[in-house]
């Protein structure tokens, strides 16, 4: 059973594209051998190894949908991380990069799961959710979806124009931000940290049995779980996962 | 040839340290937070802990009982499968020894359950003998529910998600079955200097 389970092996990654999203933000495109498919949420372990054999792991979702032809991570710059520098700095379209994957079974989404869904971001936090929303866009999914994406400024929004796009054509996607430090001339969203208030309006009734996908910093993700579950949701409707600026 | 992963340096630790980190760990000086779902939030007066299963009478306490029962200090570097270790830990609580004290089993392992569903699966003997306590206090606090308060397991010589948060009791099993993360594909196991992280590691 468990134990006749294949092993997660270490594969080589070629780096095919390296997409700037922010100043403190890049996308990694990888090209992957014999990738055997992921869901929508999944991560991966990547592992770097110095000349003298001295190695650093860490994890990243995957943020690309499972139909697309390559993996693609996103990967915030933590000024004293040890990993993070090296992927957002020095890495180069062409270099190779050793991960394994895809990890995690628990918060994941498949269009057949149904809705709606209530998705909640905080920062790069964004990454395993766009990949659901990737995946439903790449299925045509009516499955209704509202988005909320708490960032810094409106300079720190990731895949901003890639949301824009898919909300554009879609009236079953709602995409609401909340810029919490800094906001642009005539903005007429969301300006502060989310909240009872800003749940009890943006929130599917619980009646619509809507399942929840949270993730970002902790203090944001303890926040939103607890406020999601006074407000009626069943609390194993609703999944969290934690992008904490806990090294990099 | 192994991989090299072109100009990267990484950061060296130093010898004292090196030797109490288990490959691909590195060091944090916060405590993160990790958990699948909310943080459950049971009233004292509505918390209890027990043992049942294959035993030859189930056990039960309240929190008031379970205070009265001897704890101990412990300190123990702890190590999450998401990368991170925390030296020298500091806890408070119970031995599971003295929870199984007296006993009678023919059990071989032990499922921790949990409010809000978390489950995690250990062989008997990694929870007795010293290893393994219930801990209602962190660094001389009461522990905090999003580190697992009122009471989390605490098996340090495991990766930390084998530590269940808000820890209910353990029913005693003649055979292992997967919890929570070990059915999402984490190791039965999980010993970090083995690096079994996942399924298949071996």
């Amino acid at each position: 059973m468990v134990a006749t389970r294949p092993r997660l092996t270490w594969r080589v990654a070629t780096v095919r594209d390296i997409v700037p999203e922010t100043a403190r933000v890049v996308s990694l495109v990888l090209d992957v051998p014999d990738w055997q498919g992921h869901r929508a949420g999944q991560h991966i372990d990547v592992r770097l190894t110095a000349e003298d054999g001295y190695q650093a792991q860490r994890s990243y979702s995957i943020a690309s949908a499972p139909e697309e032809p390559w993996i693609t991570i996103t990967v915030e710059r933590l000024e004293d991380g040890e990993v993070s520098p090296y992927l957002a700095d020095e890495l180069r379209p062409g270099d190779f990069l050793e991960l394994r994957g895809p990890i995690g079974g628990w918060f994941t989404w498949e269009t057949r799961e149904g809705g709606p869904l209530l998705l909640v971001a905080g920062g790069s936090g964004i990454a395993p959710l766009m990949a659901m929303l990737r995946h439903r866009a790449a299925w045509r999914s009516p499955v209704p979806v509202r988005l909320l994406y708490s960032s810094r400024s409106a300079q720190d929004i990731i895949y901003r124009e890639e949301l824009e796009r898919l909300a554009a054509n879609d009236p079953d996607l709602a995409v609401i931000h909340t810029l919490t430090r800094a906001q642009p001339k005539g903005w007429t969203g969301y300006r502060r940290r989310i909240d009872r208030e800003m749940l009890n309006e943006i929130a599917w009734a619980p009646e619509e049995r809507p399942r929840a996908f949270v993730c970002g910093p902790t203090p944001l993700v303890e926040a939103v779980a607890t406020l999601l579950v006074d407000l009626g949701y069943d609390p194993a409707s609703v999944k969290t996962e934690r992008f904490g600026p806990t090294g990099g | 040839m192994s991989f090299i992963s072109r100009g990267f340096k990484g950061r060296r630790r130093t010898a004292s340290v090196a030797g109490r980190l288990p490959p691909g760990q590195y060091i944090v000086d916060g405590f993160p937070v990790l958990s699948a779902g909310p943080t459950p939030r049971t009233p004292l007066d509505r918390w209890d802990f027990s043992i049942v299963g294959q035993v030859d009478q189930a056990r039960r306490w309240t929190w008031a009982e379970f205070l009265q029962l001897p704890a101990e200090e412990i300190t123990r570097d702890i190590h999450c499968v998401t990368k991170w270790s925390k030296l020298d830990t500091t806890w408070k609580g119970v031995s599971v020894d003295t929870l199984l004290d007296g006993l009678e089993t023919s059990a071989d392992y032990v499922l921790a359950f949990c409010d809000g569903g978390y489950t995690t699966n250990l062989p008997l003997e990694d929870v007795t003998g010293g290893k393994a306590w219930i801990a209602y206090e962190y660094e001389g606090q009461s522990l905090e529910p999003e580190h697992g308060g009122p009471a989390r397991l605490l098996v340090p010589h495991l990766y930390f998600w084998k530590s269940a948060k808000w820890v209910r009791g353990l029913e005693l099993l003649p055979e292992d079955q997967p919890g929570f993360w070990e059915s999402l594909g984490y190791h039965m196991y999980g010993d970090p200097w083995r690096e079994q992280r996942y399924w298949g590691d071996e």
